[in-house]
């Protein structure tokens, strides 16, 4: 009797079980939404650049009809990209991978961008050093032709300012 | 024979340029005067020789020759005039020669200038100018020719080639037939306008890039060339800020992706020389106003003609496949090799007049305008990084791999997100660098704190003012419900902008007003034209973040679905309901099969608003094409496209809707902008009466300089 109960119990457990599962599985068919939702993020091989939601092509209409057959199996949306992916490689994703030498794609950019602040920095730097101290420096050996051109320089100078004035 | 015609005008003009080079060069080196006059001259015929060329191919479009090629290929009887027209720019061979035709018209508009100042600029400029234009030339003549005609074999065999083949004869019109056609998704009025503006864009930028290697040649290292080219800077910028809103527009009415821009490799291309144009742009008053980034703003020049020729080789070459890439063909080496050489010339030249181009001035602090203009320049910098990058990685990875990869939108909009909205940020304190270091000081005089600290104290105090608009703005959103935190951020600074930027308007004219004893308004007016470039800019300004409204709108609020409907049925997005009326196919005039649906809209409440009626057309050749129908107001857009490509039929017809709200601000911010720029770059009437006395003071340095 005890055993016939704990058979009993198993069984309706697992029939339990079982149709919840069921009903989790296949509430219903998957909407348009849904597929849009999973094919935004895929690009077919052929139609490069467009993604696979708004394709016209009929090869990306299969695309579709596959990820609506996945979604109506119970597969999650990560699991219809792993899919795609093993089917025709990275390139159906909408950005590289986070794996293995497709982060040197990731970091690049960055490392440029650090370079630019970097380069940015040093300019405000060498650019707040006063300019006379420069300047003496490369004044010292004045010889009269340099100073003749420092004249003529400067005055060309207030002739440039006098004309920026004006312009 | 027109079409020979046309084709001895090309070669013409491709032996004209080689010359105007040539005579340029004689003239320069051995400072003969008549040489650079003889090339100034050859250079001032490309615009009317090509102008014939470009006629000649318009003629052979309108007049529907099909012996010839290049008409066969994009026009057909049923086509309009105003289309067999723009498809002059509808191929590739055609294109090219538009290019150098729109690029003889600068070239040619250069040398009506007076050069009385700055002879020693004219034979370089020729020279780019004229190389520029012979390499265009070149790949019409040798590669891609518009005017070749069809001709048939001893064996009947039709194949196209520009000078009769040994057996062949020309083939007759009743041979031929009817032409292809252009695509479908050109057949636009959007065909009439993008393109030729996006082009403007592209070549004008080559006339400051000549003017700089002038520059750079003949070792006139002041600002001279940045003067002269100002107006032209911000001609060339304004024809690409409008080629490249036109094709945003274009793209969201007939691509039916309910977008306008999907970071298409083409889009960026046009997109990178914009952004090294606009930091120069910026960077260039710097160099006006202190003598400061006279290096940097070489390399920004460069870098924009080198990305303008970099833009038309990817829409040209088909080196990347994408939406755009309608024309494909073999002349990608010599593009690669033409922008690597001319890289490599202007990169040298600037190294060997590195020295020469020293800074003048110094930076004041951290909250100085240079140092506001180089964080502007770096965000713009920043921006390129990555869009270069996302263009080029995916041709790195197939070539060093073999495998290709995408890189789509998620990877731009992280990227490039957050420094468009400090550019934003940047863009609102921008008017308080108007003020000068100066101003600020006296601000900041009374604490004896460090000199930073007294510029980010005399900053606050200024800001607090338009900040409060701001805050209550972002109080608001947050009462509405968003919680979004980038649009929070993002529509804060827009109104953080917004109110620094007309706060700024106010001030002055109030100031003036009461000045002068003016009205406001006729203060404001006055204020705008005497400092044109300021106010401009500012003006600018405000239409960036209108079309910032936009995007942030588009980007972060848009909701879609999809649904296939039988009349009757309806659908809800974002409060709309949309109801499915009827469907309609009906032949249109010239032979395309509509196929047109009805959709009843009604809002919250029940009332109904209007009709939409999305459809698609199927050309005589079969190619399908789908036109959302749409409901545009201030506050939204809904946008339904007609899913054809799942299958149509009565009973069941598949719908998509998107909900846009914000997206037409992008548009009127654009206006705005164009506007801006009409008044930054409108000509001073004052301006002729300087050069008398200029000359006078000039002359006196002219021999040695």
């Amino acid at each position: 009797m005890k055993k016939l109960f704990s058979i009993l119990l198993f069984v309706t457990l697992f029939a339990a079980a079982w149709t919840s599962k069921a009903a989790a599985q296949d509430p219903q068919p998957p909407s348009d939404d849904d597929v849009n939702r999973v094919a935004r993020q895929l690009f077919c091989p052929v139609c490069e650049n467009t993604p696979l939601d708004v394709c016209p092509t009929e090869a990306c209409r299969q695309w579709r009809a596959l990820i609506r057959e996945k979604l109506a199996a119970g597969w999650s949306d990560e699991q219809i990209k792993q899919y795609f992916v093993e089917q025709y490689g990275a390139r159906v994703l909408s950005e590289p991978p986070r794996q293995g030498w497709y982060w040197a794609f990731y970091l690049i950019p960055v490392v440029l961008l650090l370079l630019g602040v970097y380069i940015l920095y040093r300019a405000f730097t060498s650019m707040r050093q006063p300019l006379s101290e420069s300047a003496q420096v490369e004044a010292a050996p004045e010889s009269p032709a340099a100073v003749e051109t420092q004249g003529q320089q400067d005055y060309l100078r207030r002739v440039e300012e006098e004309l920026k004035k004006r312009n | 024979m027109f079409a020979d015609f046309g084709f001895g005008v090309l070669v013409i003009t491709f032996l004209l340029s080689l010359y105007g080079i040539s005579a340029a060069l004689i003239g320069h080196f051995k400072k003969k005067q008549a040489w650079v006059e003889s090339a100034r001259l050859s250079m001032l015929l490309t615009f009317p020789l090509l102008t014939l060329g470009a006629l000649t191919l318009i003629y052979l479009l309108v007049t529907n020759d099909f012996t010839v090629k290049f008409v066969y290929d994009v026009i057909s009887f049923d086509m309009p005039l105003y289309l067999k027209i723009t498809a002059l720019w509808g191929g590739q061979s055609g294109s090219l020669l538009f290019w150098s035709w729109l690029m003889a018209a600068f070239a040619t508009a250069v040398t009506l200038r007076k050069w009385d100042r700055d002879r020693e600029f004219l034979p370089w400029v020729v020279i780019v100018s004229c190389v520029t234009i012979a390499f265009f030339l070149g790949l019409n003549i040798f590669f891609e020719n518009p005017f070749a005609h069809f001709w048939v074999s001893v064996s009947g065999e039709i194949f196209p080639a520009t000078f009769q083949p040994a057996n062949a004869r020309l083939v007759t019109l009743d041979e031929i037939g009817n032409g292809t056609g252009l695509n479908p998704l050109l057949r636009h009025p959007g065909m009439i306008i993008h393109p030729p503006m996006l082009y403007l864009g592209f070549v004008a930028f080559v006339i400051p890039f000549a003017f700089a290697l002038a520059a750079l040649v003949t070792g006139r290292t002041d600002d001279r060339w940045i003067r002269l080219t100002r107006r032209w800077t911000l001609i060339a910028w304004l024809f690409l800020s409008l080629g490249l809103v036109l094709g945003g527009r274009w793209a969201y009415d007939v691509l039916g992706w309910g977008g306008y821009w999907g970071w298409d490799p083409v889009e960026i291309a046009a997109f990178m020389p914009w952004l090294t144009g606009t930091a120069f742009l910026h960077s260039v008053m710097i160099q006006e106003k202190r003598g400061m980034l006279k290096h940097w703003n070489m390399i920004l020049i460069i870098l924009t003609y080198a990305l303008v020729i970099f833009g038309t080789f990817l829409t040209r070459s088909g080196v990347l496949s994408s939406v755009h890439a309608f024309a494909q063909s073999a002349i990608g080496p010599s593009f690669f090799i033409f922008i690597g050489v001319t890289f490599v010339i202007s990169v040298a030249l600037l190294i060997y007049r590195w020295a020469e181009l020293k800074s003048e001035g110094q930076m004041q602090s951290m909250f100085s305008r240079e140092a506001l203009f180089l964080l502007n320049n770096l965000l713009f910098m920043g921006i390129l990084v990555v869009c270069f990058w996302g263009v080029i990685s995916p041709l790195i990875s197939e070539l060093l791999t073999n495998q290709k990869v995408t890189v789509g939108p998620p990877y731009y909009e992280r990227a490039a997100g957050p420094l468009f909205g400090a550019l934003l940020l940047l863009m609102g304190i921008a008017p308080l660098s108007a003020w000068g270091h100066t101003t600020l000081k006296n601000l900041a005089a009374q604490s004896n704190l460090q000199l930073e600290k007294r510029y980010a104290l005399a900053i606050a105090r200024l800001l607090w003012k338009p900040a409060v608009p701001a805050l209550l703005v972002l109080i608001g959103l947050f009462a509405s419900g968003i919680r979004d935190i980038y649009a929070l951020i993002g529509l804060t600074l827009a109104a953080l902008t917004t109110s620094i930027t007309a706060y700024e308007f106010w001030r002055a004219a109030r100031a003036r007003s009461r000045a002068q004893q003016e009205n406001f308004f006729v203060a404001l007016w006055r204020l705008a034209g005497r400092n044109r470039r300021r106010y401009g800019g500012y003006t600018i300004h405000l239409g960036v973040v209108l079309m910032a409204l936009g995007i942030i709108g588009i980007e972060m609020f848009q909701t879609q679905t999809q649904k296939s409907m039988a009349v009757g049925e309806n659908i809800q997005i974002s409060g709309y309901t949309l109801r499915y009326d009827s469907l309609a196919q009906f032949p249109s005039e010239d032979g395309r099969q509509v196929t047109r649906a009805v959709l009843s809209v009604f809002d919250k409440n029940g009332a109904l608003l209007g009709e939409l009626h999305p459809r698609y057309d199927v050309y005589p050749s079969g190619e399908p094409m789908t036109i959302p129908g749409v409901r545009s107001t201030l506050a939204d857009d809904l946008y339904v496209v007609l899913v054809n490509w799942e299958g149509v039929s009565e009973q069941t017809t598949p719908f998509k809707i998107y909900h846009n709200p914000l997206v037409n601000w992008l548009w009127l911010g654009a206006f705005v902008f164009i506007f801006g720029t009409l008044i930054a770059a409108w000509p001073d009437e004052e301006r002729e009466t300087i050069p008398a006395q200029a000359r006078s003071t000039q002359a006196a340095f002219q021999p040695g300089d």
